[in-house]
């Protein structure tokens, strides 16, 4: 492996640099205020939608997509297809209202449309939770990708993103943020589109064999493992978890709130629909022409089949330039994820916890946000460090999982029902929050068996989305005195388009 | 701003989001005073949209939602093949993408159209006797 450590140092090194210089400049630019926090609101679609993108392909999408699909094939192909269509469910539900509600974070929507400081707080304690759980996978991968490449101990790799992600979050910024994620994203594009043309050009004059015959006849079927009624409940259960998941993440409410209207949080979001379901046509391509390429990486070691593909199709010079790029692509992929999740989860905790009066003394509001930020690295980094061996898709789909039943029917039933009270959205959060955490929870730490009892746990959204959702209407419906005697002011708000004059 | 001195504190506000010499026309008084005219507006204005919502999130369960069933209730479309590639690799893998940004793209159109038409229904509202309700639902109810 010594003559393979080169290009990957090389490529990590370049992408460090670049994402560090990219953010300086960006630093420089930003002028205001309000620059900072929310670049000014003044971020355009495209624009946008590249740092969303950059944002969300995260080492899952990088590297674990198609380490899955090499392993066990078409079912995988749901966590991409839910991933991208988690955006069309968001743009039809939450993206216009919740750009006009004018929240800048999750728990800040939460306050401002049931005025309830103790609906804040629990949103508080879900959205680290999550981030959490979020930025556990992408220390992994990063762990996975440098023992992969330069034979680093898995510790290193976690480390160094770890570092280099305080160091560039810290001095922070939305606008010089939003630079680096929108570059990272063209950059994961180049680094697995470059790649796969060459690839391809080797197949296809090595007789261009056919990668599923070798398969088994399940890697063609797009439903869970075992198969039957336990294989038709899991599929379902990944497709409501990715589709209702994506509107609750932290870091991608954030990012709605720079545009400068709702009407350009649509067209974001369509412009998001096109760059994911161009970067997703890759991965299945790397997963085919590893079945002919890289049997034995099927079994365990499938994590890694993005980075060592092109070394073993091409070899030699041009397949260690390769692998530069491939390495810094992912590379990309956990630096813009970690920094989106950190910064949100730092905002949360710099508000909540770091910023308070701890008896006499209290830490000003940079400092607050800094020491917020490196609780919010270093315990999922501690977490990360016995879970090595758990596949880096499947944490990020349990994340996905808490998401769509804590989130998203909150924003939905908030968006779309003047009915929702306080106590209703506490009691929803609580049965969604607790019944899918407990199951992620016991599936992070019990090995995965099968039947029933383990497929309800280890893909909890079927069940946890509808008891949570029911939850928040039928006790939003006993509770019917206290609903918000602003709700109806804020719906008005939240739907009224920017060409209608309203006094807000 | 001299980099001697602190800066001064700065109140961080939006945009102004109404121009001053505007004429505000009576519906958005209506909706402003929260009136029962005002409620019909809105109602109006969230049914349309969450309809909309309703209506594409239903395209996609029939489309990319039903094929976990179709595939668990038909195991022979397993060995379809286009080509040389399996059709499951065919359709979760490629053509679902453009799918979901055609039914994005539609989305957009129509809710944008049911906005604008919501502005004009504001906007050109006379006084409260005479809310032109009807004609807007059926040209917002039209073909298509």
């Amino acid at each position: 492996m010594t003559m393979s450590v080169l290009p990957g140092v090389v490529g990590v090194v370049l992408v460090s640099l670049a994402t560090l210089v990219i953010g300086t400049w960006g630093l420089r630019i930003s002028r205001t205020t309000s620059d900072f926090f929310v670049a000014s609101r003044t971020v355009r679609p495209r624009l946008n939608a590249s740092a969303i993108g950059g944002e969300y392909l995260s080492a899952a999408s990088f590297l674990g997509v198609a380490g899955l699909l090499l392993t066990f094939g078409a079912e995988m192909l749901w966590y991409p297809v839910g991933w991208t269509a988690g955006y069309l469910v968001l743009l039809v539900l939450v993206a216009a209202p919740l750009r006009r509600s004018g929240a800048y974070t999750l728990p800040d929507f939460a306050e401002a449309r049931l005025g309830s400081r103790g609906v804040r707080k629990l949103c508080s304690v879900l959205v680290v939770g999550i981030g959490w759980l979020y930025l556990l996978p992408q220390f992994q991968g990063a762990g996975v990708t440098l023992r992969a490449t330069i034979g680093a101990p898995p510790w290193a790799g976690s480390l160094v993103v770890a570092l280099v992600v305080l160091a560039s979050v810290s001095p922070g910024g939305m606008r010089s943020i939003t630079f680096v994620q929108a570059f990272h994203f063209w950059m994961k594009l180049t680094a697995l589109l470059i790649p796969i043309f060459i690839l391809l050009a080797v197949w296809a004059a090595d007789g261009a064999a056919d990668p599923s015959a070798a398969a088994p006849a399940s890697w063609s079927i797009p439903l869970a493992s075992p198969g039957g009624g336990i294989g038709l409940y899991t599929t379902y259960s990944l497709i409501v978890a990715t589709f209702l998941g994506t509107m609750g993440l932290p870091h991608v409410v954030v990012r709605f709130y720079t545009n400068p209207d709702g009407r350009a949080a649509r067209r974001t979001t369509l412009a998001v629909l096109v760059l994911l379901g161009v970067f997703y046509v890759l991965p299945p391509l790397y997963a085919a022409l590893g079945r002919i390429y890289a049997p034995d990486l099927i079994e365990g070691r499938s994590d890694v089949l993005v980075l060592e593909l092109p070394n073993l199709m091409v070899g030699g010079l041009l397949g260690a330039v390769l692998t530069g790029l491939v390495t810094a692509g992912a590379f990309a992929a956990f630096l813009s994820t970690s920094s989106g999740l950190t910064i949100a989860v730092a905002g949360v905790l710099s508000q909540d916890v770091t910023g308070r009066r701890w008896g006499s003394y209290r830490l000003g509001g940079v400092a607050a946000f800094r020491v917020a930020a490196a609780i919010a690295v270093v315990v999922p980094l501690l977490l990360s460090l016995p879970a090595q061996d758990v596949a880096v898709a499947r944490t990020v789909g349990l994340a996905f999982a808490v998401t769509a039943s804590t989130f998203a029917p909150l924003l939905m039933l908030g968006i779309w029902w003047r009915g929702l009270t306080p106590v209703g959205a506490v009691a929803g959060l609580l049965v969604g929050g607790l019944g899918s955490g407990a199951a992620v929870a016991w599936t992070l730490a019990v090995a995965p068996s099968s039947g029933w009892t383990s497929a309800m746990l280890g893909q909890p959204a079927a069940w946890s989305v509808p008891a949570s959702f029911f939850t928040m209407v039928i006790v939003s419906r006993l509770t019917k005195a206290s609903v918000p005697a602003h709700a109806g002011r804020f719906m008005v708000r939240l739907h009224t388009p920017e060409a209608v004059d309203l006094q807000r | 701003m001299t980099q001697d001195q602190p800066p001064p504190r700065v109140r961080v506000t939006g945009p102004p989001r109404r121009r001053a010499d505007v004429v505000r026309s009576a519906g958005t008084r209506e909706i402003d005073a929260e009136t029962a005219l005002g409620e019909v507006f809105m109602r109006s204005l969230l049914r349309e949209q969450l309809m909309l919502a309703i209506r594409v999130l239903i395209a996609l369960a029939l489309t990319v939602g039903v094929l976990p069933l179709a595939f668990h209730l038909l195991p022979s479309l397993g060995e379809v093949r286009w080509g040389p590639v399996p059709v499951a690799w065919v359709l979760l893998g490629v053509l679902t993408y453009p799918w979901l940004v055609v039914l994005g793209w539609f989305y957009i159109r129509r809710s944008e159209a049911n906005e604008s038409d919501f502005a004009d229904l504001v906007e050109s509202s006379p006084r409260r006797s005479s809310p032109p309700l009807r004609s807007s639902e059926q040209r917002r109810g039209g073909p298509e």
